[in-house]
């Protein structure tokens, strides 16, 4: 279970959330939806761990651990996965080279051997074609001159490999065309399960067509102004942000 | 960001991995360098007149140059009186290895130099040169099947006297500069190849050096030749104890490449480096060069360095043969207060003649790494071709990087590319790699793996493996 309260988080003395709360049960999938600039990218780098920003206040607790205590490979082993807005490109490093690593850092912290080369590529081979992505794939360098598709696929092809118990999705479907949105997000509804929590940042409700959350969440301004369920992101697409803005500013007043 | 930090300064402290000083008897020479430690040596060798006549003439040169200082390279004069410039393991002349001193061995083993069944498997060769003597020689009966000479230059003295004549210091002539001159002058052993006509060398030779006593100057000479057809891969890996005192290693090797022949250089250098605040660590002042004497030669070099508190090496080849080909790959990593100058020299002289130079560098915590490089076109030299490629990684803000490309095209229809870049590791990509779960210690070894990728791929399988191990090892550096 994830539980995260009253946080506050800044960059560069600019704060930027300004006191979230959030928790998320094993199984559940939630949305945040919100305009540009309402701290949604924040709160998942925040979660991963990224030392840019400065938690001010508040906690992040997940399975009992302190979130906060950790770095952000420690979250990862904790079972935290964030899928880049913008994933790195990393010359000269091979997508199978990264993939194998990271499978058997995990398997590593979890007591388990590591995997061979033989073994992995038919694991990594399974899981590509779920993505419909072809074996060029592991032979390419790391997100090097990928096209934001492809990127955004190759997010999710770590994502089925690694198997997290966290799933965080920073708008993984900018960039996507109608028929790759609907293999990604069958990607991650096949990792939809009663263990699993998965939290889904998205500007549009395109995505939830194909998967149905649980709960959504509204962020604006760093605060979470409205919470319903995927109904509410319906209104969202009809009506747009300011009708919940609106609400938050003449309570605010 | 403290953490990360913490993390950053542990991987900077990791100790060299091989420092230790092997307790051997020593039969060294008294500090000093006159025509008698000349002589000296070349009676304890027991060298032909022609030997000894060549190191008088070297040492005479010598006497008249004074040090370069021309590189982009600070440290304390060496005092070159105070050097003892020849030192030997005292039992000699050994049979085999069960004649070897076990503390030679067990400090073999330490380094995880295989000398014994392994080697064969592996299909290496070992010529071990530990201190200034060759101590033992394998797989040279296997080679001699073929006409290959594999052997210690002391021993190519004694038993092919004429091929030493006809090459030695045909490359690198001991005019060429001080460093050269002075090992020509008092240079004790190093390795000697022949490969004949047509004849494929089918197994990497390698030699494996060791600088061991205190304070003594480490002066090897290597000369490789490939005669006509001829192709032969040598692998050259260096590692030496840790001390406090700098010392001196100034080595030459000469490769000479006839009609069609090939040779394969490949260095990996770890000396030791000195410690974090920049005390001790090797000198290495190396003079290198291959020369392409027939058409269709060929001579690559690829180094791995990342030892030596100082370097100043520039293998270099000379494209004398019309359809020669030279080819330079480096890597140089620098780290804490190492400082490196060194790159290639590419002179076309026969037509139609291709280089290329990929050189990779990499700067940690206060060091200094400069690439340095000449690619110089005569005039008759029609239709040369050049491509270099040079980029430099910088891990973080009080390092070096510099770049000195010479050019001198003397003929209008030369083709010279050059690209340069300058990069720093981006905690972008250290972020991601550790949101999926890989530290920083194999995140940093990963990236700069993969921005040496190009020079990496170069290397021998089994000699890859070990400089990935050492990129690894010894690169982490100052970010954050």
């Amino acid at each position: 279970m994830l539980k995260i309260h009253q946080l506050h988080a800044s960059i560069e003395d600019k704060e930027i959330l300004k006191g979230v709360d959030l928790t998320i049960q094993p199984g559940e999938v939630h949305a945040i939806m919100g305009p540009n600039g309402s701290g949604k990218s924040t709160l998942a780098n925040v979660l991963a761990g990224h030392k840019d920003y400065q938690i001010t206040k508040g906690t992040i607790q997940y399975h009992n651990q302190d979130l906060l205590a950790l770095s952000p490979d420690g979250r990862a082993h904790l079972g935290v996965f964030l899928s880049f807005q913008y994933p790195v490109e990393i010359p000269g490093v091979s997508n199978l080279y990264l993939l194998k690593s990271a499978l058997n850092a995990k398997r590593k912290y979890s007591g388990l051997e590591e995997i061979d080369a033989i073994d992995f590529l038919a694991v990594v081979r399974e899981k590509m074609k779920l993505l419909h992505m072809d074996d060029s794939y592991l032979y390419r360098d790391v997100n090097t001159g990928f096209s934001g598709g492809e990127k955004k696929r190759n997010e999710i092809l770590q994502l089925l490999l690694l198997e997290p118990s966290l799933c965080i999705l920073d708008e993984t479907d900018s960039g996507l065309d109608i028929d790759a949105l609907r293999i990604v997000a069958q990607g991650i509804n096949f990792l939809r399960n009663s263990n699993r929590s998965i939290l889904l940042i998205t500007h549009y409700q395109r995505l939830l067509d194909y998967i149905q959350p649980d709960v959504v969440h509204i962020l604006s301004e760093g605060k979470i102004v409205a919470q319903g369920d995927y109904r509410l992101a319906m209104s969202l697409e009809a009506e747009g942000y300011e009708p919940f803005l609106r609400k938050k500013a003449g309570g605010a007043s | 960001m403290a953490k990360s930090n913490q993390t950053l300064e542990t991987l900077l402290e990791q100790q060299y991995e091989h420092g230790f000083v092997t307790d051997i008897e020593s039969d060294t020479l008294p500090p000093g360098l006159n025509e008698d430690t000349i002589r000296t040596i070349s009676a304890k060798k027991n060298e032909p007149s022609f030997m000894l006549d060549w190191r008088l003439k070297a040492y005479e040169y010598w006497r008249h140059l004074s040090e370069p200082h021309w590189a982009h390279l600070k440290y304390t004069p060496i005092d070159y009186q105070s050097l003892s410039y020849y030192s030997a393991p005292k039992k000699q002349n050994l049979k085999d290895l069960s004649e070897v001193d076990p503390k030679l061995i067990e400090t073999y083993n330490k380094l995880g130099i295989p000398l014994k069944e392994q080697e064969w498997l592996a299909g290496v060769a070992v010529d071990a040169v530990f201190d200034s003597v060759s101590v033992a020689t394998t797989f040279k009966d296997k080679l001699s099947e073929l006409g290959i000479i594999f052997c210690s230059f002391s021993d190519a003295v004694q038993q092919h006297p004429e091929l030493v004549q006809q090459y030695l210091g045909s490359v690198v002539p001991y005019t060429d500069n001080f460093f050269a001159a002075l090992n020509a002058a008092v240079f004790s052993d190093g390795s000697f190849v022949y490969v004949p006509p047509g004849v494929r060398c089918p197994m990497e030779l390698s030699t494996y050096f060791r600088i061991n006593a205190r304070s003594t100057g480490q002066f090897e000479r290597t000369l490789i030749i490939a005669d006509k057809g001829a192709y032969v891969s040598y692998l050259e890996g260096c590692t030496a104890p840790q001390r406090d005192e700098n010392q001196l290693h100034a080595a030459v090797v000469e490769l000479v490449a006839l009609e069609k022949a090939q040779i394969k250089y490949s260095t990996v250098q770890n000396w030791y480096p000195g410690d974090e605040n920049g005390v001790g660590g090797i000198y290495n002042f190396v003079t290198k060069r291959g020369e392409c004497r027939g058409p269709h030669a060929k001579i690559s070099w690829t180094q791995v360095e990342t030892g030596s508190a100082i370097t100043w090496k520039y293998p270099s080849v000379i494209l004398k043969g019309d359809y020669s080909i030279g080819e330079f790959y480096s890597v140089a990593l620098t780290n804490h207060h190492q400082q490196a100058d060194t790159g290639t020299k590419m002179v076309h002289i026969g037509k139609h003649t291709k280089s290329t130079v990929i050189a990779k560098g990499i700067s940690a915590g206060f060091a200094q790494n400069t690439y340095r490089g000449l690619v110089k076109v005569v005039a008759q030299a029609e239709d040369a071709r050049n491509y270099t490629q040079c980029d430099s990684l910088l891990m973080g803000n009080h390092c070096g990087a510099h770049t000195f490309p010479y050019i001198e095209i003397k003929n209008n229809h030369a083709r010279i590319e050059h690209e340069a870049s300058t990069s720093k590791i981006s905690e972008d990509q250290l972020f991601y790699l550790a949101q999926r779960g890989i530290d920083t210690e194999n995140a940093v070894s990963m990236i700069v793996n993969g921005f040496c990728k190009e020079v990496m791929k170069t290397l021998p399988m089994e000699f890859a493996v070990e400089a990935r191990k050492l990129l690894g090892l010894s690169l982490e550096g100052a970010i954050g």
